[in-house]
């Protein structure tokens, strides 16, 4: 019932902003971590609890475990410091928080979020707040402010929105990671991350698949592309000596419907001819590390380096997927790098030195795939995709994390006939979220992540009524799994698809059979009529 | 850990209601946790996609991809949700007594 949720309380609320008791209900939270899978990951206070219990089994010394965990921290992350000091509350972050916009609660505002923690840090780590306390802004850290912590750190999304309009430049997302960072330090952490994270530390990928049953599935979708083109398309796995080592999110290859982007990049690479493969080892492109710690990140990150090491290739090539690209661009070239057994990335096909890629030796399909296009090395029949009327959320990591903007869209210009953009304030660098990202994207958590994707929603609205869009094109596997439960709450009939699936349909492959159905098996229907 | 009990048995459970321990589950235990999915009668058709779920996850220790359950068990997305009003990869996955999968799905 939309109407619910849009009746959202913009009064001011009673009391003192620095008073922490937060209400905890099934709706706007995530469930803790099970104990098994913070043992598995060799981390701190594993136990049997839940946020709405009054009790949380904190260690005894759970404050001076905090305490010493930020010192350490403000130590080793300049960010971090720079962060704590330098906010002069001008508001301009204020209301550029979906979930602010979408729950009216204040203290997602991300200069009030972020101050949760600089209270804290005035009190402990200034002279000005261990004199005057109160007086500037300081609190006491007590259970309370813990609870406090979890409830707003995990209702961020880690997109970085607010980011873009701070005039300081301040980093909000990584006030939020330092935030869980020290949670975690605690045993105060959510199973939707730290399920993965030990599937992946287990496994290779979020999904716990091994490798009998990634081969399986890797199987079942080449045969599937088999079935559509009529072409024998195989896919290496595990292969010593191709070129190029490609990772993809794990749910490409389980969940719908991320499956038929996996469909598309068969074909492309079939129709390209490219040397590569995939690994059951580094089957993840996704790290839910990075929505823990650093120190979890870097171990999961760990496998995509030694993997391409192992199998001797020489550059990485990586799917759709958001936060993976947060992480490859943003620290792995310094956190398990330098990558220097591999080669600075060159396209096989065009020539194309990815010289952005240079350092970390990782390129992004959609920079890949656009360069193919540019040079004219692909046949597309963009009609195949008429039946489609295609939006594009830029999803926040590769846009905001990477800068990867125009490439997408140039894929999709060229693969469908309508495309229309969304408002501008929506799109490209300010983006607005899908709600569910960095490890919110779960059940128990569903009314927060229909209020965090409202602004998203309007949006799609929006050109949904102006111009009749009925597709959400978009490049992340937490998008393609949340977006369609958002859709069908705030925008009925708005599917959501991957940019390589809609690149699929329109592909015209070499000694291909008629095509008659798209990538989702739904026969090709031709507005030839009314278009030419 | 929550248990789910229904007459006389009694299940230790996920806070979704998931089966944590998969090796118990026999024909009983869907019966048993198909109330919590709102369905009211197990089917013919149910009982092919609980049985094609639960041997896959014998064999390979995962639940099917989407895409191959829909394609082996002839049933089209939208009509396991027909079946199963919370979807395969939670009602469907939760009758066959298969953990919960998480991650970007």
């Amino acid at each position: 019932m939309p109407d619910k949720l849009l009746a959202i309380e913009q009064k001011r609320p009673e009391g003192d902003w620095r008073d922490a008791k937060v209400e905890f209900r099934k709706g706007t939270i995530c469930y803790s971590a099970a104990p098994k899978n913070i043992t598995y990951l060799s981390l701190p206070n594993p136990r049997e609890w839940q946020p709405f219990d009054a009790d949380w089994k904190l260690p005894p010394n759970w404050k001076e475990i905090i305490l010493k965990g930020m010192k350490e921290r403000l130590r080793k992350y300049r960010s971090f410091r720079l962060f704590m000091e330098i906010c002069v509350r001008c508001g301009a972050c204020a209301d550029k928080c979906h979930f602010y916009v979408g729950s009216g609660d204040p203290k997602n505002m991300p200069v009030l979020r972020a101050e949760l923690m600089r209270s804290v840090y005035r009190r402990y780590f200034t002279l000005t707040g261990r004199l005057f306390r109160a007086l500037v802004g300081a609190r006491e850290l007590t259970e309370d402010v813990i609870k406090e912590w979890f409830y707003y750190f995990y209702q961020c999304t880690e997109c970085r929105r607010c980011s873009v309009f701070c005039p300081y430049g301040i980093d909000t997302a990584e006030i939020t990671m330092m935030g869980r960072e020290l949670l975690d330090l605690i045993g105060c952490n959510i199973n939707w991350v730290m399920e993965p994270a030990a599937n992946c530390f287990r496994t290779g990928n979020h999904l716990g698949v091994q490798p009998h049953a990634f081969q399986d599935s890797i199987q079942f979708a080449a045969d599937e592309a088999k079935e559509i083109t009529g072409l024998p398309i195989e896919v290496p796995i595990n292969r010593k000596g191709a070129e190029i080592l490609f990772v993809m999110p794990s749910a490409d290859y389980f969940g719908t419907p991320h499956y038929y982007t996996l469909l598309g990049y068969l074909m492309l690479f079939h129709e390209i001819g490219l040397d590569y493969t995939v690994s059951a080892f580094a089957s993840e492109g996704g790290n839910f590390g990075l929505f823990s710690s650093h120190e979890l990140m870097k171990r999961l990150n760990a496998k995509i380096y030694e993997e391409a090491k192992r199998l001797r290739v020489k550059w990485i090539l990586g799917g759709e997927c958001g936060h993976m690209w947060r992480v490859f661009h943003q620290y792995m070239d310094t956190m398990n790098g330098p990558a220097d057994f591999l080669e600075p990335p060159v396209s096989p096909i065009t020539g194309t030195h990815f010289e952005n890629a240079r350092s970390t030796r990782a390129v992004h399909i959609c920079e890949f795939t656009a360069d193919l296009i540019h040079h004219g090395k692909l046949r597309l029949d963009p009609r195949r995709n008429d039946r489609w009327n295609v939006t594009y959320h830029d999803s926040c990591n590769p846009s905001r994390a990477m800068g990867l903007l125009e490439e997408p869209r140039y894929i999709l210009k060229n693969a469908c006939r309508n495309f229309h953009e969304m408002p501008e304030n929506t799109i490209r660098e300010q983006t607005f979220c899908c709600g569910s990202g960095a490890g919110l994207g779960t059940d128990e958590n569903l009314e927060m992540r229909l209020r965090g994707g409202f602004p998203r929603a309007n949006a799609v609205k929006h050109v949904r009524e102006k111009h009749g869009v009925n597709l959400l094109a978009c490049i992340c596997a937490i998008d393609k799994a949340t977006l369609p439960t958002l859709m069908e709450y705030w925008v009925p009939g708005v599917e959501v698809a991957g940019v390589h699936e809609l690149l699929g349909n329109a592909l015209v492959m070499t000694g291909e059979k008629e095509r008659t159905t798209d990538l989702r098996g739904e026969p090709l229907v031709r507005e030839e009529a009314t278009r030419e | 850990m929550p248990l789910f009990e229904v007459e006389g048995r009694s299940y230790e459970v996920d806070e979704d209601g998931f089966l944590q321990e998969p090796e118990r589950w026999n024909r009983e235990v869907a019966k048993d946790f198909a109330a919590t999915e709102a369905i009211a009668d197990l089917t013919e058709e149910h009982w092919k996609i609980i049985h094609y779920i639960r041997n896959y996850y014998l064999e390979f220790g995962i639940a099917p991809m989407i895409r191959k359950l829909c394609k082996e068990t002839g049933h089209k997305l939208n009509e396991i949700y027909k079946l199963f009003p919370s979807g395969p990869a939670k009602g469907a996955c939760k009758l066959a007594g298969l953990p919960k999968p998480t991650g970007c799905v």
